[in-house]
């Protein structure tokens, strides 16, 4: 219980820490409201796999209600790290973790800490579209359907709202009985998104939503990043620096498993503080 | 390796592949052939006046006016034969001793060969079987008979350093001079006429019970058995195999205890049936006495056993071959592993757990060594469900391997055994054909 309420409240009340958190916006974001508080903190955060340590005592807030990309080189620990707010790594049986890791102040590894209940609330998007070989409204009612909502009026309700949110609902408002496979890859990935967001989850992390999809889904798919920013708290896992620097408010440069820098998106484009991450960024090296 | 070695080989190995197939499917067609063809046998032939009496009589079946006319018309034609019978057994009691004793065994021979042809005589008393009661039914019997009955055979051994050679001699021969001489010619010319011979449709083959031991009548009984036995066995090893497949994907611990479980579950599928069988009497009926003795219930459990490891190898790698990702994706939203099983990885592996099963299915249809011991009988009626407790039936496969084997007239019911033959392959293929059916359809439907 390190990040406890009263922490971000304050954090909200107090202009003057308020304005440490302030990050530099292009003109044409619009403002976050409400936003700003740290969702989730990593305290010397460590995961291994086995022996081998794949993310090294990563210490960081993110921003509630903010874009955060994560970027590096392959391998460097930033999927390890997405996957772990929501315990997704709990599926390998080999990994363990030290440190602390808080979701909204409770330690996500903690004794008690309900695995199921943390990822309803922390939702995710992986890298190739995967939506249940089942219809297209089934899709979407699964999560609700698991969470004790049977009543198929509200269902529609949640249908409907959650592909619409997912900017998705001109396109299949038409046939939601039919298979969820036979769309297209950007609509899957989309579709896959509206599912995440129909159990109302507080995150949403995207592990490289955009890697299996051709430039006009992806565009698609950092629109709708834009919309959804200042709903939830999003992560967004990324190889393509142009993608974080569009859709992202603060951006996080993994290293070889450490957290090499963590700022303001533009400040760490346009003036990084370590070399390695000028490297990376200026292209040196991938 | 020059371009021109490799595609030869390349070529002689696909000439190779496409020899081996031809020679499959040749061996195929020999084996099937005759069984369908003399499976058929069974169900569409030329059966004789003597067929529709035993329909009428034993099934109360098929009683109609043509059938009364054609049974006059045959005893018209009958009672001459008689007739002569009769002449000559008066002849014969007026002959010399000598003479009498060297026609009456010649004569006891004829009137023997009648009754296989044309079934008991008039004065004759009843046969305590059903099969004397009737003559010939099926007129290729019918056709046999009648050359034994004109024909005596014999066997010439004069060269000692041959074989001995079978020939036949006119049995008219015999007795010229005597007033039966003319009942040889009266035969051969009025065969038709005496058991009148139809082309028959007799379904009641699948759906009769069998008179006298398969002689007459059909394997209801048998297909039946064979149904409540395989099916009996899927009610118990489906379930326990599929949650078994579960627990060895999705819980099992690797270790040294399920490693164990594993390899003797691979070994159990080598076991030979007989041994399950041996085990089914050991263990459900004298250790566990699931029934007094042998019982439909019994034998669906040893089958069970014996199709189990086939079952959850299937189902598991059904299961093993879902997608990472939809466990992933149903984890992600908040479901818990028992939901994304039931909601999620088994609907997805349906189509593998369903072929596996329906498979399996037809193995415990086709399987004779365990049920020997505990569930089948050679000879028995169609038991009624509250019956598989307690009563054992006969099945298909035991009664194929009976009849083959065991049966006291094996070789003048060929025509059942074939029929038994061809009915339980067909069960099992078109229970694989309805397996690749299901299959596609939910495929198909999962596929979108």
């Amino acid at each position: 219980m390190l990040m406890t309420a009263d922490v971000r409240e304050s954090s909200q009340s107090a202009p003057a820490q308020k304005t440490t958190r302030d990050i530099y916006l292009p003109p044409t974001r619009k403002t976050v409201t409400g936003g700003g508080a740290a969702h989730i903190s990593a305290k010397e955060f460590s995961i291994y796999y086995g022996e081998f340590e794949a993310v090294k005592k990563v210490s960081a807030d993110i921003l509630s209600k903010y874009v955060t990309a994560i970027i590096g080189p392959s391998g460097c620990g930033k999927s390890t790290f997405l996957r772990a707010i929501n315990r997704m790594n709990d599926l390998i049986p080999s990994c363990h973790t030290t440190g602390a890791l808080l979701f909204d102040g409770d330690d996500v590894y903690g004794k008690f800490t309900d695995e199921v209940l943390l990822r309803k609330k922390v939702g995710m998007v992986f890298q190739k579209p995967n939506p249940f070989p089942k219809s297209i409204f089934d899709n979407i009612a699964y999560g609700p359907r698991l969470h004790g909502i049977n009543d198929k009026k509200k269902l529609m309700e949640i249908v409907e709202r959650s592909l619409r949110k997912a900017a998705i609902w001109d396109e299949v408002c038409d046939r939601l009985d039919k298979n969820a496979l036979g769309l297209s890859g950007g609509q899957q990935q989309r579709l896959c998104v509206a599912r995440t967001l129909a159990v109302e989850p507080e995150v949403l992390l995207l592990d490289e939503p955009t890697s299996a999809l051709d430039p006009k889904a992806t565009a698609k798919i950092e629109d709708l990043i834009q919309e959804l920013r200042g709903s939830y708290t999003i992560m967004i896992v990324t190889h393509n620096m142009q993608q974080a620097s569009r859709v992202s408010d603060t951006t996080m440069f993994f290293y070889e498993g450490v957290l090499v820098e963590h700022a303001p998106t533009a400040q760490l484009f346009t003036n990084p503080k370590d070399s390695i991450t000028e490297d990376y960024i200026t292209g040196r090296f991938s | 390796m020059n371009i021109g070695t490799r595609k030869i080989l390349d070529r002689s190995f696909t000439a190779l592949g496409i020899g081996s197939i031809v020679v499959m499917a040749i061996a195929l067609l020999i084996v099937l052939v005759p069984i369908v063809s003399n499976g058929f046998g069974a169900i569409c032939f030329t059966g004789t006046v003597e067929h529709r009496k035993m329909l009428l009589h034993e099934f109360r079946r098929g009683g109609s006016e043509s059938l009364t006319s054609d049974i006059a018309t045959s005893d018209r034609y009958r009672s001459k034969v008689y007739g002569m019978l009769t002449q000559f057994e008066a002849e014969l009691d007026r002959m010399e001793p000598e003479k009498k004793r060297e026609y009456k065994e010649k004569y006891t021979q004829v009137r023997t060969a009648l009754q296989a042809l044309l079934g008991p005589m008039p004065g004759d008393p009843e046969p305590m079987l059903t099969r004397f009661k009737y003559g010939q039914t099926r007129w290729e019997k019918a056709e046999e008979k009648a050359h034994d009955l004109l024909y005596e055979s014999k066997w010439d051994n004069s060269n000692p350093n041959v074989m001995a050679k079978e020939y036949f001699v006119s049995r008219a021969i015999g007795f010229q001079g005597t007033s039966l001489a003319q009942l040889f010619p009266y035969v051969r010319e009025n065969l038709e006429n005496m058991l009148i011979p139809k082309f028959t449709v007799y379904w009641g083959f699948i759906t009769d019970s069998s008179v006298d031991s398969h002689f007459f009548g059909g394997i209801w009984p048998e297909i039946q058995g064979t149904f409540f036995l395989a099916v009996g066995a899927m009610l118990f090893a489906f379930p326990l195999g599929v949650i078994a497949a579960v627990y060895f994907t999705e819980y099992a611990k690797p270790g040294f205890f399920n490693s164990m479980l594993r390899s003797a579950n691979s070994t159990l599928a080598g076991v030979p049936s007989i041994v399950f069988g041996m085990f089914g009497l050991a263990f459900f009926i004298n250790t566990l006495k699931v029934s007094e003795s042998k019982s439909v219930l019994a034998g669906a459990l040893t089958l069970a056993i014996m199709i189990l490891p086939t079952i959850i190898r299937a189902a598991e790698e059904a299961i093993l071959a879902v997608p990472k990702t939809y466990r992933e994706a149903s984890l992600s939203l908040g479901s818990t592993k028992w939901n994304t099983i039931a909601t999620v990885i088994l609907p997805a592996a349906l189509p593998g757990i369903l072929t596996g099963g329906v498979i399996s299915l037809g193995r415990a249809a086709g399987e004779t060594a365990p049920i020997i011991f505990t569930a089948a009988v050679s000879v028995g009626s169609a038991i009624g469900l509250a019956d598989v407790f307690s009563s054992p039936t006969p099945a298909l496969s035991w009664n194929i391997y009976n009849l083959a084997s065991e049966h006291e007239a094996a070789s003048q019911i060929r025509h059942v055994q074939y029929g038994m033959v061809l009915s339980l392959v067909t069960i099992v293929l078109l229970l694989n054909l309805s397996a690749i059916v299901l299959r596609a359809r939910i495929s198909k439907k999962l596929k979108g």
